[in-house]
């Protein structure tokens, strides 16, 4: 049987979920990689620890050194696939050779969305926080201390901030919205973060955005300024997508797939970042930009493209994420009814209805917190738990003794 | 292959499985010492029990599952699945705890501001069988092949 070509286009989380499910089931098809960007594949999230000095430069890398060796790939790296041909089963380059497929994985990612502020392009230093060169830019312009503004109190703004708090001389974020971290907390949690983060010297300034730059002065939506020597935008993100609706693949703010990870394009599938998913905790459609989901769908994109068969479902919204020592942990959607316990910095919310647990935010102790995560994305009935005690703290003893047994005994009913 | 299973209804509640992981993971040849020390020893297993309830006891570690949410999920790339066995590496590690958001078991142990600690079933420092296993008085924790 002649070899089958594979072609994946990105090299963070879904390609590599990608490659290693291709070779779970292909051992010998050939593999290139395309990358835009020079790097063995690296953790997106550990720049901001990178920055901090927490993680030296060759913990950065997502996988070992031997990574495409071990796994049989080519790599092109340096080199932006600028269009699908879908007629002649082959991407083009932007140096315009083009590398033949049987079946492409597009897990293309993310860029920062950079809003049209008036007077932005007059700001002298500025930079996103989304790639290794983008870490790097940051950390070359605070060779020595200076007044930094965040637009953006979201998880890449916030870890940015963590990430340099103790290399500036004065820390601002500014956010629209009512709260930091919008994504993930209700107000109520915000503002424990928020006081904890306050405490290693950022500024905060909520509900405002800023209306125009006059070179290094920012113009906020409510009258004020603030001077600044160093920009870093993380309002949000978008989806790479064009290279699919280019090729009049079907899109929804993100790349439309099928659970097998099948774009509606024939023979190419895309995973991570770039796709949408299907929230089971909540019902909806959405893209959940988040590094384990982005594996796992890449993981069943390869599995699928050689021939194997495999589907991802049960994907719901969830980050663990800290900072300055304070952990929390979230997951799925806020809605139901609640449970709260509040204590200092330590934190609980559980949604839930009168079936499933719905969704939880956890702040300070996390532990074991993805017992709740499983009762969620398994939608374990609640009636069959010991409702008090799980909601107490997550534990298994308030699972059924059937369960235990066949989870911790290996007795199956 | 061969996995540490729990029968529940044999558990005493007695914790000696904790001691013994956490003195099996210390690195030290004499328990007295290893307890004693400002640096205390971390378990890699727990026992769940409710005070002075209806006396149910049993411990949790991980299960080595064949669809590990942690590794797959894992940030970093610290934590992998070789020859069935999944563990750390604590030197990749950064404390992050998405591990700990994704184990359905709760078998992922916090150690603040360090790497995270697993069970590797004692693969790495043990002799043969897991440290856990080898010091429960009650069979209640046991390492062989169950379907």
């Amino acid at each position: 049987m002649r070899l089958l070509n594979y072609v994946i286009i990105g090299n963070s989380a879904a390609a590599v979920g990608g490659i290693e499910g291709l070779r779970s089931v292909d051992k010998e098809g050939k593999i290139t990689v395309i990358s835009d960007e020079p790097y063995h594949t690296y953790s997106r999230p550990l720049i901001s620890y990178w920055l901090e000095g927490k993680v030296k430069d060759s913990n950065i890398y997502y996988r070992d050194k031997d990574f495409y060796d071990k796994n049989k790939c080519e790599t092109i790296f340096g080199r932006t696939v600028v269009s699908i041909d879908k007629n002649a089963k082959q991407v083009i380059l932007d140096d315009n050779t083009s590398v033949s497929y049987d079946r492409l994985l597009v897990s293309t990612g993310s860029e920062p969305f950079i809003p049209s502020i008036s007077g932005l392009e007059s700001v002298s230093q500025k930079y996103s926080f989304m790639t290794f060169d983008s870490a790097k830019e940051v950390k070359a312009a605070l060779k020595k201390p200076q007044r930094v503004l965040i637009m953006g109190a979201g998880l890449i703004g916030l870890k940015a901030a963590e990430a340099i708090a103790d290399k500036v001389s004065s820390l601002t974020i500014v956010d629209l919205a009512d709260r930091i971290l919008p994504s993930i907390l209700t107000a109520d949690a915000a503002r424990i973060v928020q006081k904890h983060i306050e405490a290693h010297g950022a500024k905060f300034i909520l509900s405002q955005s800023v209306k125009e730059f006059r070179g290094n002065t920012a113009v906020l939506s409510g009258g004020d300024t603030v001077d600044f020597d160093i920009l870093i935008t993380a309002v949000g993100v978008r989806p790479n997508t064009e290279l699919i609706s280019d090729a009049g693949g079907k899109v929804a703010r993100g790349i439309v797939t099928n659970k097998a990870q099948m774009t509606s394009i024939k023979n190419v599938y895309a995973a991570g970042d770039c796709t949408v998913s299907h929230d089971v905790s909540s019902g909806s459609d959405k893209i959940l930009a988040l590094l384990p989901n982005a594996y796992k769908q890449g993981e069943v994109a390869g599995i699928n493209m050689a021939g194997g068969k495999a589907v991802y479902e049960n994907a719901i919204p969830m980050n663990a994420i800290g900072f300055f020592g304070l952990h929390m942990i979230t997951a799925g959607s806020y809605e139901g009814k609640t449970h709260i316990k509040k204590s200092g910095s330590q934190y609980k919310c559980i949604y839930y209805s009168d079936d499933v647990l719905k969704g939880y935010i956890l702040i300070g102790d996390v532990s074991n917190a993805g017992i709740y995560t499983n009762m969620i994305r398994e939608r374990i009935p609640l009636k069959t738990v010991d409702k008090k005690l799980m909601f107490e703290s997550p534990r298994l003893m308030a699972m059924p003794f059937a369960y235990r047994r066949e989870k911790l005994g290996g007795i199956k009913q | 292959m061969k996995r540490v299973y729990v029968n529940e209804e044999w558990c005493l509640g007695c914790h000696l499985c904790e001691y013994y992981c956490a003195f099996q993971n210390s690195g030290e040849s004499d328990m007295v010492k290893a307890f004693g020390r400002d640096e205390k020893p971390v378990s890699r297993i727990r026992v769940e029990d409710v005070d002075g309830e209806d006396g149910i006891h049993f411990a949790v570690s991980c299960r080595h599952c064949d669809d590990p949410q942690c590794v797959k999920g894992c940030i970093t790339g610290a934590l992998s699945i070789k020859d069935g066995v999944i563990s750390v590496n604590e030197d990749k590690c950064i404390g992050c705890c998405t591990c700990v958001l994704s184990c359905p078991y709760g078998a992922i142990v916090i150690d603040e501001g360090k790497a995270i600690k697993k069970c590797d079933l004692c693969v790495k420092n043990g002799n043969g069988e897991p440290a856990c296993v080898a010091n429960c008085p009650n069979r209640a924790i046991v390492f062989e092949e169950r379907g």
